[in-house]
């Protein structure tokens, strides 16, 4: 019997170190399952701070309110794409929904999904975007106008009343929203915190740190997506607004390193089976995705900055500079945190005894050319929706208004 | 009043959103039952067998294992596991232990191929081998995360995967404590030891039991008073394999050194 080797494999046979059960030298979940969490984080996170505006209105966030909104339709559209692609079978995808067991977190992706983009976000944008859509049913023609005229469902009024039932009902969806976008992301933690297999995984602060590196996530994507819409735009970017929005990525941030401390905390003084296997994992493996990314990068370069614009009194133009830069290493440090968990638990064998090696291909299903797709298709989505349902206050309303 | 009736008719339009979304939810638990049914209907047996007559294990006495691999080649045959080095639904391991040392562990090949001499130029306590396997759990965490219940425990207790109904998530691979899994590259789905239920349920025995030449695997049956098992869980100080994680395997080890990952 010739065995029909695999060249990548028979390298990866050569770069094990110490004892891995023969089964776990193949990764099982590569960068598509990275990705997953990273999109679903950014909708939940998007929403949140949507919410903040609406529900606790925050007035200072009001620039960026619906277009958070269409950031976490945008990515919420791409999520679930990742895990279609890396399924074994995914013809057979609609089984999970259709035949759910009901004992398996992932099962309820369906539910959880369907209840988050039918209920909340699609309703809630709908409510935001009502007055909008009927100005453009009567401006608009041919088809676009048809597709106006169809999203209106009907409903034409523009009164002042009937605008109040809008802004109320799309209020009450918020609050239903901000329990079901912790949900929509505790959800994901939970399908890592429920392996007792894994004690990468398997704790109980999975899902709480997963939402807060979401909220994290979502508030510097929409802090990035600001300051690039208002310089795409040539309209003025609201010092107001990025106080508010740095504001709250910086104690968001707080949050989440103090929790990411509690688990490491936690681990060493429990040091239990595992802590030997995972201490050799961040100090070997992953000792730049972790310490360099993830920690240095990613939590404590833009922490500082971050504490810096709080505490001094910095001109506005670099404050902003922080703002931004901050952001965006949050927005890579945050990738990290994905890449850490999901690859990070997998490099470690369940005997302590060993590590196999990741590396991803280039091309194929499942690789980086994929996955590099998959972290632009939001984005394109999001242009598009941009143009269909402009999120900028001022430009749907006075075509509703002037009608 | 034209003001009302508009509140109305939207409140009229979320309670039909309402209305859908359980009519959704009554018709995919229909749906979900039908489905069981036919995936209850459509499993084979050969006559005369009866599922709840029995509850399958395994034990392995560690002492009498030789190494001789002949299990793990003989189940690759069996059951057309993939013929490449990381692929497995049995496999032996072999341990040195040095005093207090960290023991060295190896599976070359999961041992089909034999084993090399000694690693190590020391001289060594103690050596042994260590034959693995899909544990059976009675408690399993694989078949509790499977989406849609695809792998799943029989009545007489193994631990089984429908392959025309694997969506290969993979999730039950991550499950899995002992690295039991393996993703199947040729049907595209998880795969894993099913103590040869196709040979079992005619009466024969396990291939990987079949040809040990030392009697260190013996099948059991813990519905049968007649069956060895009983004695050997009556004479030896048994364990199972991380008994921490309380998934109560039912293959039952002799002679396991704490060394035994």
């Amino acid at each position: 019997m010739a065995p029909n080797i695999n060249p990548a494999m028979m390298e990866a046979l050569q770069h094990v170190k110490g004892y891995i059960f023969p089964n776990e030298l193949e990764l099982q979940w590569g960068i598509l399952i990275v990705i997953y969490p990273y999109l679903t984080g950014l909708v939940a996170g998007a929403f949140i701070l949507a919410s903040l505006n609406r529900v606790f209105h925050i007035r200072q966030i009001e620039p960026i309110y619906r277009l958070s909104l269409l950031t976490a339709l945008a990515f919420l559209v791409i999520a679930p794409l990742p895990l279609l692609f890396h399924l074994g079978h995914p013809e057979r995808a609609l089984e999970v929904i259709i035949t759910p067991h009901l004992t398996s977190p992932m099962a309820m992706f369906g539910f959880v999904y369907a209840w988050y983009l039918m209920v909340v976000l699609l309703l809630e944008i709908w409510y935001d975007f009502r007055a909008d859509i009927v100005g453009f049913s009567k401006t608009k023609t041919g088809w676009l106008g048809m597709v106006y005229r169809i999203l209106t469902l009907g409903f034409m009024d523009t009164s002042e009343k009937s605008l109040a039932v809008d802004d109320k009902m799309g209020r009450i969806i918020t609050i239903i929203g901000i329990p079901s976008a912790i949900l929509l992301h505790g959800y994901v933690g939970f399908i890592f915190g429920s392996i007792k297999a894994n004690p990468w995984w398997g704790t109980v602060l999975m899902p709480v740190i997963f939402i807060f590196s979401a909220i994290v996530s979502g508030i510097a994507l929409m802090l990035v997506l600001y300051v690039v819409t208002g310089r795409a735009r040539n309209t003025p970017i609201k010092t107001e607004c990025m106080d508010a929005m740095g504001k709250f990525l910086f104690y968001a941030l707080v949050f989440d390193f103090a929790l990411e401390s509690l688990d490491w905390f936690h681990r060493f003084y429990e040091a239990e089976e595992s802590i030997d296997i995972l201490v050799l994992l961040v100090s070997g493996k992953l000792l730049f995705s972790l310490v360099g990314v993830q920690l240095i990068l990613g939590t404590l370069i833009p922490l500082t900055t971050l504490g810096l614009t709080q505490v001094l009194e910095i001109p506005k133009k670099p404050r902003k500079i922080m703002y931004f830069w901050s952001a965006i290493l949050i927005l890579i440090g945050i990738f990290a945190v994905r890449w850490n968990v999901v690859i990070g638990g997998q490099l470690f064998s369940k005997s302590f005894a060993g590590f196999t090696t990741y590396k991803p291909d280039l091309i194929g299903r499942e690789s980086l050319l994929v996955g590099s797709i998959l972290l632009i298709m939001p984005f394109i989505i999001l242009w598009v929706l941009t143009r269909f349902l402009p999120p900028w206050r001022g430009v749907g309303k006075e075509i509703s208004h002037s009608s | 009043m034209n003001q009302f009736s508009n509140l109305f008719s939207r409140r009229q339009f979320m309670r039909l959103v309402m209305k859908s979304m359980a009519l959704l939810a009554f018709l995919q638990t229909g749906v979900l039952f039908w489905f069981v049914r036919k995936s209850r209907a459509a499993t084979s047996l050969p006559e005369g067998y009866n599922p709840k007559d029995h509850k399958w294990c395994m034990s392995i006495d560690v002492r009498k294992c030789i190494g001789c691999g002949r299990c793990a080649a003989a189940c690759k045959m069996e059951n057309h596991v993939p013929p490449e080095p990381y692929y497995f639904r049995t496999w032996v391991e072999r341990y040195e232990v040095h005093g207090t040392d960290e023991p060295i562990i190896t599976s070359p090949n999961g041992g089909i191929d034999g084993f090399p001499p000694q690693n190590s130029s020391e001289e060594f306590e103690k050596s042994f081998y260590v034959p693995k396997l899909c544990n059976h759990c009675e408690t399993s965490p694989c078949t509790q995360v499977c989406p849609t219940g695809a792998t799943f425990v029989s009545p007489d207790g193994v631990v089984m995967i429908d392959y025309d109904y694997c969506i290969g998530c993979r999730f039950c691979i991550q499950a899995c404590p002992f690295g039991c899994r393996f993703f199947n590259p040729e049907t595209q789905t998880a795969d894993k030891c099913n103590l040869c239920y196709h040979r079992i349920t005619q009466g024969l025995l396990p291939a990987c039991v079949e040809v040990c030449p030392v009697g260190a695997r013996q099948f059991g049956d813990l519905k049968d008073p007649e069956s060895k098992i009983h004695a050997f869980l009556a004479e030896n100080q048994v364990d199972v394999l991380k008994p921490q994680l309380r998934t109560h395997p039912k293959v039952y080890y002799a002679g396991l050194d704490k060394a035994v990952k």
